[in-house]
């Protein structure tokens, strides 16, 4: 699949899909209206719709504590991601998660995370049963460069490459883990240069240059699906917005958070990548801009006319109540 | 007496520890930015910049790297950013630190405090809102600490810094800017000495943590219907002092327990079966427990806000032993 007007139109618009969702969720996090904690995903968009324009329905992806992302570029309805928010009972996990556990399993959207490095084992996993079942699904885990750190990532790895699974290693180097710069606690730059150990392919690429990662990804998953192994793509990008809510940001100054905004906006970037073909004028740049609005819209008006959790509700879900053995 | 935030009364323990006792280092993710999340290890990177490191996010590596220099004779204060992340680490809390002592006939000694941060606050789901205290006290060779004054917190950081063994200090979470009074000299609180928190003749009301505010509003509330609870702090729930606990019993007869985690199976079971053993014949009415239902913490508000015990629960289980 290479990148044709038609796809890159399609990719184009989800990421304003998701840029417009998240800073209408921000926004509605000051009126009160969502509550808890948001970690947003803006200025990293190109990754998550780079990747998943790569999949099928039946592929799996695990995801992070920054997720909203993920799940919308691989389809999850973006009214049930914003009820979720709103905690009402029509959310995708019926109130019951929140942003940093949104699901959507009949996508095959297995999560986010509010564990870093969460996914690693679990996206492992699945793949592994794609293995065992020999179909050729194919499973992306997605996670920040601070999971690097943790044993999950060592011990996926090793599994994934060993058994040669079918799983792409996603991380998206951001330089930052929460209020801590990753130079200063990570001894290797690269995340790309860690695949080495578990003799896996390790490709870094310019996760704002949404050609770069489609092409990486491209590779991967084809790879995956041929039952030749994992790879791990590092993708370098930038978060726009502060680590979650609330954060000060002290530990980055507000040049280098208006450079990246300025310069390396996946969104301004593609768009005019896209120009540059002739593949999208400005009054299709603005339609497209104006359709996720709209999209971004309804999304809030269904979660405002849906009800919220029945309190009752509480003690469901836990187990499978209605499963019995039988005798 | 001058009145500060719990946050500020463990900050100012770990100064006055790490002033007192050079072996004392801070270990733990984001604790120089900002002195962490809830500010405690604030102010430490100016004062002994080699005595605080500021890590990778690796629970295991963290509390590993803490058992090994409690070992060679270090006295590391850990802090688990959410006590939830601890899961990650708990070789190295349960196999490694808890049971070294023993293991080793009595040679080994692991002074490390880790400090978590628990309980909900702010909406953040099951995965940043848990207690657990009552996993760490099924661990032989684990103190369980459990503070909901900025006085105790305080008396009892300083305490868990100068033993030989073990701590696990809970913090709840949405007690950190809870005001109190702290004297300004020198003081430690032993472990295993429960605390009266209100004098009361009809009911000993037991709570934990960030139950006992809720249980000392349920006293001011109870007052009116002529109700008059006696409301008993653990402080450390392992040790455990029952035998304040059950002198309280013995004066009422009558006896609540409040958690604010999942009563099954929890803190509040141990409190209500050693009740149970040693006071049986004192009780007038059957104990009655207060906790949350057996389930991870949700996230909307309507469904934490019946997940969570409030005082109207502690009054419920009030009336119910009076009835
Ligand atoms: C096991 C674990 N430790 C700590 C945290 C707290 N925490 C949440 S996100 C985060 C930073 C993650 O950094 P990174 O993996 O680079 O992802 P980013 O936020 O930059 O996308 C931390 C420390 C956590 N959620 N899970
Ligand atoms: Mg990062």
């Amino acid at each position: 699949m290479t990148l044709n007007a038609d796809l890159s139109r399609r990719i184009y618009t989800d990421m304003w899909r998701i840029r417009l969702f998240e800073e209408e969720a921000l926004r509605q996090t000051s009126l009160g209206t969502v509550k808890g904690t948001l970690h947003t995903y803006c200025g990293e968009e190109a990754i998550a719709v780079a990747i998943c324009a790569h999949l099928r329905d039946d592929d799996y992806v695990l995801g992070t504590h920054r997720s909203h992302g993920h799940c919308l570029a691989k389809g999850a309805p973006m009214d049930r991601m914003m009820a979720e928010l709103f905690g009402r009972a029509t959310g995708s996990c019926r109130a019951k998660g929140g942003s940093m556990h949104i699901a959507d399993f009949s996508r095959n959207i297995l999560g986010a995370n509010g564990i870093v490095a969460g996914g690693i084992g679990p996206g492992t996993g699945t793949a592994l049963a794609s293995r065992i079942r020999k179909s050729d699904q194919v499973s992306v885990v997605f996670f920040g460069d601070g999971a690097a750190a943790r044993g999950p990532f060592h011990e996926g790895l090793l599994f994934g490459s060993l058994w040669k699974l079918p799983v792409i290693y996603v991380c998206e180097n951001n330089g930052y883990q929460q209020w801590v710069p990753r130079k200063n606690v990570a001894v290797v730059d690269s995340v790309a240069d860690m695949a080495a150990s578990y003799a896996i392919p390790g490709v870094s690429v310019d996760g704002q240059d949404l050609e770069a990662v489609y092409e990486a990804a491209g590779e991967a998953v084809d790879r995956a699906r041929r039952g030749e192994g994992p790879t791990l793509i590092e993708a370098r990008t930038y978060r726009f917005y502060g680590h979650s809510l609330g954060d000060m940001e002290e530990y980055r100054s507000r040049e280098e958070v208006d450079d990246w905004r300025e310069n390396r906006d996946p969104i301004k970037l593609f768009s005019a990548w896209m120009k540059e073909r002739q593949w999208l004028g400005d009054d299709e740049d603005e339609a497209i801009r104006a359709g996720a609005a709209a999209e971004v819209a309804k999304s809030v008006a269904y979660a405002e006319e849906s009800p919220l959790p029945d309190p009752e509700d509480v003690l469901t879900d836990v187990l499978d109540t209605e499963w019995r053995v039988s005798a | 007496m001058r009145t500060i935030a719990l946050r500020d009364a463990l900050r100012e323990a770990l100064h006055e520890e790490m002033d007192r006792d050079d072996s004392v280092f801070v270990i733990g993710e984001d604790v120089i930015a900002h002195g962490g999340p809830y500010t405690v290890t604030q102010g430490i990177v100016d004062k002994w910049p080699d005595r605080i490191f500021e890590t990778p996010i690796a629970e295991a590596g963290i509390v590993g790297l803490g058992v090994g220099a409690a070992l060679a004779g270090m006295r590391p204060v850990v802090e688990i950013m959410y006590v939830d992340f601890i899961t990650c680490a708990m070789d190295e809390v349960v196999n490694q630190a808890a049971k070294m002592r023993y293991m080793t006939g009595g040679q080994a000694s692991v002074p490390i405090v880790i400090r978590l941060p628990c309980g909900p606050a702010r909406l953040v789901a099951a995965q940043h809102s848990q207690i657990m205290e009552s996993w760490f006290m099924h661990v032989p060779g684990l103190q369980v600490v459990a503070p909901s004054t900025p006085y105790d917190a305080k008396g009892l950081m300083k305490t868990a810094i100068r033993s030989p063994d073990p701590v696990a200090f809970f913090e709840y979470k949405a007690l950190y800017v809870s005001e109190g009074e702290v004297p300004e000299d020198d003081y430690v609180i032993p472990f295993g000495k429960a605390d009266i928190k209100r004098d009361g003749e009809d009911v000993t009301v037991v709570a934990i943590g960030g139950m006992v505010p809720r249980a000392l509003e349920a006293g001011i509330a109870l007052e009116d219907e002529g109700y008059d609870i006696e409301v008993v702090d653990p402080r450390t729930l392992a040790p455990l002092d029952m035998e304040t606990i059950c002198e309280s019993v013995r004066r009422t007869g009558r006896a609540v327990v409040c958690e604010m985690d999942s009563s099954f199976a929890g803190t509040g079971a141990e409190i209500a079966a050693a009740l149970a053993e040693q006071c049986f014949h004192d009780l007038r009415a059957p104990i009655v427990r207060v906790g949350s239902p057996h389930v991870p913490m949700p996230f909307a508000e309507e469904l934490v806000n019946v997940t969570v015990p409030d005082s109207a629960a502690v009054c419920g289980a009030v009336r119910k032993v009076m009835a």
